[in-house]
């Protein structure tokens, strides 16, 4: 990280206590929360008890020496922004990675204060992404914020680079947490030959770079998020990837400072510390927006560990990817996913008859999947049941897959074509008025 | 002289501050950093060190800060304007505050200061007066708000003089009250006082005896809250705590209905400043939010105010209550408040006690809880303050803290249960988890049957014994196959789906359905209960099902008709007409008591004989009271009356 010493920044060098993560230093006219670099490396003020300043450094404190030298910076950690940002990445300091230039432009303090709620508008525009799983079934709405929530075997990074693209967004803001270097590559690579670099910007912490480093990628993210979305009206997508990476060097330092740990050895304050980020999910009155997809890995698709559970508390809704061995695909479950927001948008900015062809496809799926708890049982079919599942299987290969790509317009005439091969319209249960103008026999 | 004091310590939100003056608990300060005057709550005090936590962010805090203390505990600013406000945690009006983002060190004043209203004097020049004893009314929006001796006033005063109607600003004196040393108060329509403290400005505080009308039938009809009980609403995420809560302050027969809105999500604060300004209320014909106050600190607002905004809204409460009125406050979620208790016990290195919760935990919770209830004023008026929090338990864990402690102080339990919300069964409250100890509570009892029915009672804990042996049942039919059971236990199994889909489920977004009176409830549940208590004769296991739903879908349009509507009518014509169909018309009772007989003795050697036994005994005490009237009142069901009902009754005991 390049750092100018300028004539009225403080300089120390006698450190008296060193710990894994932080140094202590007698150091005074020092502010809390203040950056600081120790022998090169930055850190953060993270406790001031009279004279003695604690220091947390972010890389580790391996090989620091009691007499290395430590330079107050006299701010709290910024992010230059500008639209230089865009179509490249940076570290979690907000410096470019890869040796190229300096970014010009304005700098402001990540981690800002939060939105008035009475200027907040009620988020109302549709995000189309081309997956049936998605739109028909739980519609993203700028503004929203949510989680896949996905074990670490599925290809959540995949479909999320997938949504990003598609997604009529002005900006992808990225914030790679703990990200393995091929999915750092990968990312990179799609967005490249998707064309779409310009519209990209991202804050990268790898397995390479030190864990408690990811703390600050979110904040650098979102940040540039505000900026595009405040000052510049633009409709943003955060992408954060992966969550409980994050909350896992949150624990990591609340461990360190020898906090309590409450359930799942996590620190009390997880839902405030993941609440502050997700919130910052946005639709300002000026028509710019963020919207925040994240990940939250798994562990054995424990939704009731603290991680994904606060999660769920904070955020509107989650989408679980499931293996459908039937079909071999990867779809969006229909019973475990939920947009919260998608009352909003569906049958008023898409079709009228949205919300009723959705809800009867996922409870004829429902129908379907109680067959196959019979099935298995050992009990007999009837002629409904298995119809059902005929139906749950073509529905499962044509709508729940995330390889599917169209318009809602599309999806909806698909799930008729379903509904005509398989049921009656009584057995449907659509409103007449749409069965008549919609339904079409085969 | 004001105590000031320099900030020795910094460790994220809480912060240690030296001083030589004197310092109060939970007393106010602020901390001087440049230009932003920073509030802060005295929390603990060793010495000369007071540890203070601050409302705000600590970012760029420096040792050697001055810090101002104020001398007082953090007060809310009582008098006309609270209502239709949005309020922080701390009562700033957030539409006072400038720019799209909160300002850190930004305080707003709750009231408008310049606004003129209408007085109208309620005592007199040499009236004996004290706390919370009228002096005057002014209207706000619809309500009229009393001006009240201030809650602070200790001892007898009286009236020395009182202004006249008339137009008058919030800050002009409307009354001067002298004390017994003669020393002279000047009132003006405002007060403060400090929020941690309960206002007992009130002469009695009975047990709940009258029931709260909601309108939301799982909670009316199954598990009734009473007028100044408590209660709350555990829930994982996704099961519709929110929607819940929502239906409630659309709904429930309050004068005013205060929302804090506690470490949840900002959109979902949104929604209630969106939506509510638009829906009508369904009491006043007016807009809802004419009658709402908002105490919004999302999630990612501060913490330490989280802590304060669920006790601002209590005292609010009180404030409305003290005007005898009748207040509904909601709370979402009390975890997130309890959590805000345990990062800062945290911070000050206190021992935790279970899940890192401070240890007094369960003290602080019932402690809240205690400031709701039903009152009597000085002056033989009411007032109520119904409470009703959710939890949002870790993982859908009941068995945890938060959820255990405010299971000790609330008096009505609703469950969400996680499988009705998939199943999209809604409200998702599970009401045999759900209990109300209300329901236990003589004086209410005798409340409900004075004033909603005679058989009320009766007929409630009948819905509630169908709906434990349809789940019973169930059980059995899942492990043994559809076939494997006798017919019986399919009629079983509908019979307990029929109460859950006419009476449980409810629709909150169709207008008829989202509010049902209790005339209605009970005519309802009258009739759901009476075709249950019927016998129905059927060949195959796939006919019961098929007849049910037919059943239950005429009688969800009646739910879906306005009451005794022409249309109403039609359909419970329907559903008289489909019950005729397969219903076993009973002769006498001695072959109902064999028909018990019958069914007691399938069931043998299952292990719910013994829960079945006893119910079907009360069964038949009740079975027969029940024919007594029932002929009766089936030719002239409107007609009745609680009186003649009662009478019969009687007839019917001393038989």
């Amino acid at each position: 990280m390049e750092q100018d010493t300028k004539a009225f920044q403080r300089v120390y060098t006698k450190l008296f206590q060193l710990t894994k993560a932080t140094v202590s230093l007698h150091a005074t006219g020092v502010g809390n929360d203040e950056l600081a670099i120790v022998d090169g490396r930055p850190a953060q003020v993270v406790k001031i008890m009279d004279d003695i300043v604690t220091l947390q450094v972010f890389q580790g404190t391996e090989g620091i020496a009691t007499d290395a030298e430590v330079v107050f910076t006299g701010k709290a950690p910024t992010l230059k922004v500008g639209d230089d940002l865009t179509g490249r990445f940076f570290d979690a300091y907000g410096s470019p990675m890869e040796g190229s230039k300096e970014i010009m432009g304005k700098e402001i303090e990540i981690g800002a204060p939060s939105v008035n709620p009475v200027r907040r508008k009620q988020p109302s525009e549709f995000i189309a992404t081309g997956i049936a799983g998605i739109d028909l079934n739980n519609s993203l709405v700028t503004g929203q914020k949510i989680p896949f929530f996905a074990d670490p075997d599925q290809p959540f990074n995949q479909v999320m680079a997938m949504v990003a693209l598609r997604a009529k967004a002005d900006k992808i803001i990225l914030a790679g947490m703990g990200l393995t270097n091929d999915d750092y590559l990968f990312f990179k690579n799609i967005f490249d030959n998707a064309g779409a670099l310009d519209r990209i910007v991202g804050f990268i912490n790898t397995t390479e770079n030190p864990p408690v480093e990811r703390l600050l990628v979110p904040d650098m993210a979102l940040s540039a998020a505000e900026y595009f979305a405040m000052e510049k009206n633009e409709k943003v997508l955060v992408l954060l990837t992966d969550m409980t990476l994050y909350a896992d060097a949150l624990s990591i330092v609340s461990n360190r400072m020898d906090q309590i740990p409450s359930k799942d050895s996590m620190p009390g304050s997880l839902y405030s510390d993941l609440a502050r980020l997700y919130e910052k999910a946005v639709q300002f009155p000026d028509g710019g927006s963020i919207t925040i997809v994240a990940v939250t890995t798994l562990s054995g698709g424990d939704i009731t560990h603290a991680i994904p559970d606060n999660t769920g508390y904070i955020t509107e809704g989650q989408l679980f990817l499931r293996k459908d061995t039937d079909v071999g695909k990867v779809i969006i479950d229909p019973f475990r996913s939920l947009s919260r927001l998608k009352q909003l948008v569906i049958g008023k900015k898409t079709r009228e008859d949205h919300p009723q062809v959705m809800n009867a496809a996922v409870r004829l799926y429902a129908d379907a999947a109680n067959a196959k708890t019979k099935l298995e049982n050992g009990f007999d079919l009837t002629e409904y049941d298995e119809r059902t599942l005929d139906f749950a299987k073509a529905y499962s290969e044509k709508l729940l897959a995330i390889d599917v790509n169209i318009e809602v317009e599309e999806m909806l005439e698909i799930a008729y074509q379903l509904f005509a091969k398989h049921f009656s319209h009584e057995e449907v249960g659509l409103r007449q008025e749409y069965v008549d103008k919609y339904w079409k026999e085969n | 002289m004001k105590t000031t004091g320099k900030i020795t310590g910094i460790i994220a939100n809480l912060v240690i501050v030296e001083t030589e003056g004197t310092v109060a608990q939970n007393e106010i300060c602020y901390i001087k950093h440049g230009d932003e005057h920073l509030m802060s709550e005295v929390i603990k005090i060793l010495g000369k060190k007071a540890y203070i936590q601050v409302f705000e962010s600590t970012r760029g805090l420096m040792v050697g800060t001055e810090v101002e203390f104020t001398g007082h505990m953090l007060e809310v600013t009582l008098g006309p304007g609270i209502l239709s406000k949005n309020f922080d945690g701390l009562q700033n009006d957030l539409d006072k505050m400038e720019g799209v983002f909160l300002k850190r060190g930004e305080y707003t004043y709750p009231l408008d200061v310049k606004k003129k209203y209408e007085f109208k004097p309620l005592s007199k020049k040499g009236d004996s007066v004290k706390a919370g004893d009228w002096l005057g009314e002014v209207t706000e929006n619809w309500i009229p708000h009393k001006i009240m001796v201030p809650f602070k006033f200790n001892g007898n005063f009286k009236v020395k003089s009182i202004e006249n109607k008339g137009k008058y600003k919030i800050e002009d004196t409307i009354a001067v009250l002298t004390d017994d040393d003669g020393k002279e108060h000047k009132v003006t329509m405002i007060q403060k006082w400090p929020v941690k403290m309960p206002i007992k400005a009130y002469k009695d505080k009975p047990r709940p005896f009258k029931i709260f009308e909601t309108g939301i039938r799982v909670f009316d009809t199954l598990n009734p809250m009473a007028e100044g009980g408590t209660g709350f609403i555990p829930g994982p995420f996704g099961s519709g705590k929110t929607v819940l809560q929502h239906n409630l302050s659309k709904n429930a027969e309050a004068d005013l209905v205060v929302i804090a809105a506690c470490g949840e999500r900002a959109n979902e604060v949104v929604e209630i400043f969106t939506e509510f300004p638009e829906l009508d209320d369904p009491r006043s014909g007016r807009k809802l939010m004419e009658r709402t106050t908002i105490i919004a600190n999302t999630s990612n607002m501060p913490v330490a105010a989280r802590e304060a905004s669920v006790y601002t809204a209590m005292t609010i409460a009180e404030y409305y209550r003290a005007m005898g009125l009748r207040v509904l406050l909601l709370a979402d979620s009390t975890s997130r408040w309890a959590q805000a208790l345990r990062e800062m016990s945290n911070r000050m290195e206190e021992l935790p006690g279970q899940d890192g919760y401070p240890m007094d935990l369960p003290a602080i919770i019932s402690n809240f809880y205690s400031r709701a209830g039903f009152v009597y004023l000085n002056n033989k008026e009411t007032g109520s303050i119904t409470f009703i929090g959710t939890v949002s338990p870790a993982g859908g864990n009941l068995k945890e803290p938060v959820t255990e402690s405010t299971k000790k102080a609330a008096r009505c339990f609703y469950a969400l249960s996680q499988q009705r919300a998939d199943s999209k069964r809604y409200p998702a409250i599970d009401s045999l988890e759900s209990y109300s100890k209300y329901l236990e509570y003589p004086e209410i009892i005798e409340y409900l049957n004075e004033n909603i029915d005679s058989k009320w009672t009766e007929n409630v804990h009948y819905a509630k014994d169908t709906l434990l042996r349809g789940k019973e049942v169930f059980e059995q039919i899942n492990i043994l196959g559809d076939d494997g059971v006798p017919i019986d236990y399919h009629i079983k199994h509908w019979k307990a789906e029929l109460v859950d889909f006419v009476i449980l489920q409810q629709d909150a977004f169709d207008k008829t359905d989202a509010s049902s009176s209790f005339e209605r409830q009970s005519y309802m549940l009258e009739k759901v209960v009476d075709t249950c208590k019927m016998d129905y004769e059927f060949d195959d296991f796939e006919e019961v099902g098929a007849y049910f739903k037919k059943v239950i879908n005429q009688f969800k349009q009646m739910n879906y008709s306005e009451f005794d509507s022409d249309e109403f009518k039609k359909y419970e014509k329907a559903v008289e007409k489909t019950l005729k169909e397969r219903r076993v018309e009973k002769d006498s009772d001695k072959d109902e008591d064999k028909a018990e007989e019958k069914s007691k003795e399938k069931k043998a050697a299952k292990p719910k004989e013994e829960d079945d036994g006893k119910e079907s005994k009360s069964e038949k005490q009740k079975d027969k009271k029940d024919k007594e009237s029932k002929s009766e009142k089936q030719k002239d069901k409107k007609d009745k009356d609680s009186k003649s009902e009662k009478q019969k009754d009687k007839k019917s005991k001393d038989k």
